[in-house]
């Protein structure tokens, strides 16, 4: 016999919904800032650093890109104590979203800093800046620029794979959906809703994340 | 009935008009030039007659076959009529050979060995058959436009469509592909082509026609439009030619 | 605390990993294949074909796999029926590969320039047969080093089965963890065994990349 859809039972959660919502939003707005700058130091670093630290950062890329998230959030939450070093359910989640999409944003600024025209080097070099110099304040806004749709993506898929987080109990919308799941049992509303939400969320991010792209990147005068 | 007869053609692109009412006949063996400024619909008519660019209104018969939205049609329509393109659209993962015989097989369901016999024939005809193993990108851009031409042969169209044909080409490999259409209208063949090269479409075109602003402005015998050419938009644009050519 | 040698934890891994590979694996094939039809439908010229194939591909990669996954999981439930996790974890992988192979084949198949298209009608080829003689085999060689990318983000989604329940690789990591007491060990060796799933196609498809750039 089909039961009848109920989402009745779905406003009386409405703020655990809430509350998820913005556990996720801030999730991915401070991983996201984390990442980016994990990537460009990365990138930096096979520029400018020795030999192991190049390949030690090579290693990280590889290793990120090759093995799922959720095994990334599982080493970092339970196995690292082991070490001495102990997080929060929330921190652990950031962090791990953060090395994640290093691992990604490094390869993605790379390949923007590798297509810069090797005038540019040239140019800033012979003005009399350091390659360092050059490389923060000539090469490495406009790699940015150029690569942004690619990271926005990226940080989009990220935000899609933090649903995960949930299962080191970080109070996450998939949380909230699996909370509410537990006490109505109405599970095909609940994820429909909450992936309905999902969808408008990935939305809102890529905006912001395009308005970031024209006001700050676009704009960005060197510092 | 002409060979190929165009009534009433008319075509647009969202709201611009490109061809406007253009009637045209072309007999067996004619050999028609194209000219006229980019924009002024040369390639778009060209494309029509073979059902590349659907029209919006008009009828075109090509050897009293009909171009039509129906893709069955159109086939027995495209059998009819070669067409050569300006980046010659060689299929780059099959060789020479491979990219004349491709059609005969899929298209008129001929044995492999039978294609292949075609396929070597035509491109002996252009001069290539000691390339016939030979990939697109490994040919020069002359060659690679006959190879073109002798993929159109194969399949014994009875007319050519050749749209700006040498466009591509650098200066020195214009000539060799002049050439194998030369033969061609020698030999009979039916050829409307789109060209900028005006001293070879006055010394091989039975006719030349002019086009501006998507109509059929002036048209007539070679030494008629380029001696003596009646509205001042041809003689402007062959004015800008000839400086053009002079400064080259 | 029950003694467990490093052996024994590598072995049940391993066996979990078989798992791992045979989802993998599954969901690669039935995902290629309604992958297929996809594509198809989306360079179709019909717009009831091509506009849901769309919206289906838009859907899936605008969502959380997870999300989906929970949907086939437990939304069957509501009708009185239960989906098993292995099945659940089967439908969802398939349906997720279909949309992202679509996309990646789409791509190619756009890819390839639109002359060539018109040469193959020129010469009297039908649609279908300038598909199949033409376009598909140029957009295949473009096709594969995204392709063997995309199965390394396959074989990495089948971690999420083991959140419904079904033991692969990473639910035989978290029992072992639980028994052991010792996830920094188990989980350090979960992700090396994936990794070691993972690189080598990640470098197959770097090494095509280049492969099949030189011989165009």
């Amino acid at each position: 016999m089909i039961q009848s859809f109920d989402f009745s039972a779905l406003s009386d959660y409405s703020d655990v919904v809430r509350h998820g919502v913005y556990i996720t939003l801030l999730l991915i707005t401070v991983g996201a800032a984390l990442g980016l700058a994990v990537s460009i130091l990365c990138v930096w670093a096979r520029l400018f650093c020795p030999a192991w630290v190049r390949i030690a950062v090579t290693s990280y890329v590889e290793f990120v890109r090759n093995t799922p998230f959720l095994i990334q959030l599982f080493f970092i939450f339970f196995g690292l104590p082991q070490l001495g070093v102990s997080m929060s359910e929330m921190t652990a989640a950031i962090v791990a979203m953060a090395i994640n999409l290093g691992a990604y944003g490094t390869e993605i600024v790379r390949a923007g800093v590798q297509a810069t025209a090797k005038g540019q080097w040239e140019a800033a070099t012979s003005l009399g800046m350091t390659r360092n110099q050059a490389f923060w304040r000539v090469v490495l806004m406009p790699a940015l620029q150029k690569m942004w749709p690619t990271l926005s993506s990226q940080i989009v898929i990220v935000m899609m794979g933090s649903a995960v987080v949930s299962q080191i109990a970080v109070q996450d919308l998939t949380f909230a959906a699996n909370f509410i799941q537990s006490r109505t049992f109405r599970a095909f509303e609940i994820y429909f809703v909450v992936t309905a939400i999902y969808i408008v969320l990935a939305a809102l991010v890529r905006l912001a994340l395009r308005l970031i792209g024209r006001w700050v990147l676009a704009t960005g005068e060197v510092p | 009935m002409s060979l190929v007869k165009i009534e009433g053609l008319c075509k647009s692109f969202g709201g611009l008009e490109v061809l406007r009412d253009i009637s045209l006949d072309v007999e067996r063996g004619e050999v028609i030039a194209l000219i006229g400024k980019s924009g002024s619909g040369k390639s778009t008519f060209l494309r029509c007659i073979n059902g590349l660019e659907q029209m919006n209104s008009g009828t075109i018969h090509v050897d009293a076959e009909p171009v039509e939205a129906d893709e069955r049609k159109l086939q027995k329509l495209r059998l009819k009529v070669g067409m050569i393109f300006q980046q010659f659209n060689l299929f780059p993962h099959l060789t020479a050979l491979d990219n004349t015989a491709l059609a005969l097989r899929v298209v008129k369901n001929m044995s492999a060995a039978e294609a292949r016999a075609v396929g070597l024939a035509r491109l002996e005809k252009v001069g290539l058959g000691h390339r016939a193993d030979s990939r697109p990108h490994q040919l020069s851009g002359g060659q690679q436009q006959r190879v073109a031409i002798a993929r159109a042969l194969a399949m014994d169209p009875v007319v050519l469509l050749c749209d700006e044909v040498t466009s591509a080409l650098d200066p020195e490999l214009v000539e060799e592909v002049l050439q194998v259409i030369r033969r061609l209208a020698e030999e009979g063949m039916t050829v409307i082509m789109v060209t900028h090269e005006m001293s070879f479409a006055r010394s091989v075109c039975s006719r030349v026609v002019f086009m501006h602003e998507g109509r059929l402005h002036e048209m007539g015998h070679p030494e008629e439009v380029f001696g003596n050419p009646k509205t001042p938009e041809l003689r402007q644009f062959l004015g800008q030619t000839a400086s053009a050519a002079t400064a080259e | 605390m029950t003694d467990f040698t490093l052996q024994q934890i590598i072995y049940a891994l391993v066996l979990g990993a078989r798992w791992t590979v045979l989802l993998s694996l599954s969901a690669f094939i039935l995902g290629g294949i309604l992958g297929l039809v996809l594509m198809l439908g989306t360079i179709s010229q019909r717009k009831w074909v091509k506009l849901p194939a769309l919206g289906f591909i838009w859907l899936v990669q605008a969502t959380p796999l997870l999300m989906q996954l929970f949907l086939i999981f437990f939304g069957p439930a509501l009708f009185g029926k239960d989906v098993p996790a292995w099945m659940a974890a089967c439908i969802a992988l398939t349906l997720w590969s279909s949309a992202y192979l679509a996309e990646i084949w789409r791509g190619s198949v756009l890819a390839v320039q639109k002359g060539q298209t018109e040469a193959a009608l020129s010469l009297a080829m039908l649609r279908g047969q300038a598909l199949r003689y033409v376009v598909l085999p140029q957009a295949v060689r473009m096709a594969l080093p995204p392709t063997a990318g995309f199965m390394v983000q396959i074989v990495k989604s089948t971690a999420l089965a083991s959140i419904v329940g079904f033991t692969e690789l990473m639910k035989t990591g978290n029992i072992l963890s639980n028994v052991t007491l010792d996830p920094f060990v188990v989980y350090g060796l979960v992700a090396i065994v994936y990794f070691c799933l993972c690189y080598p196609l990640s470098l197959v498809s770097r090494k095509m990349e280049t492969v099949f750039d030189v011989t165009r």
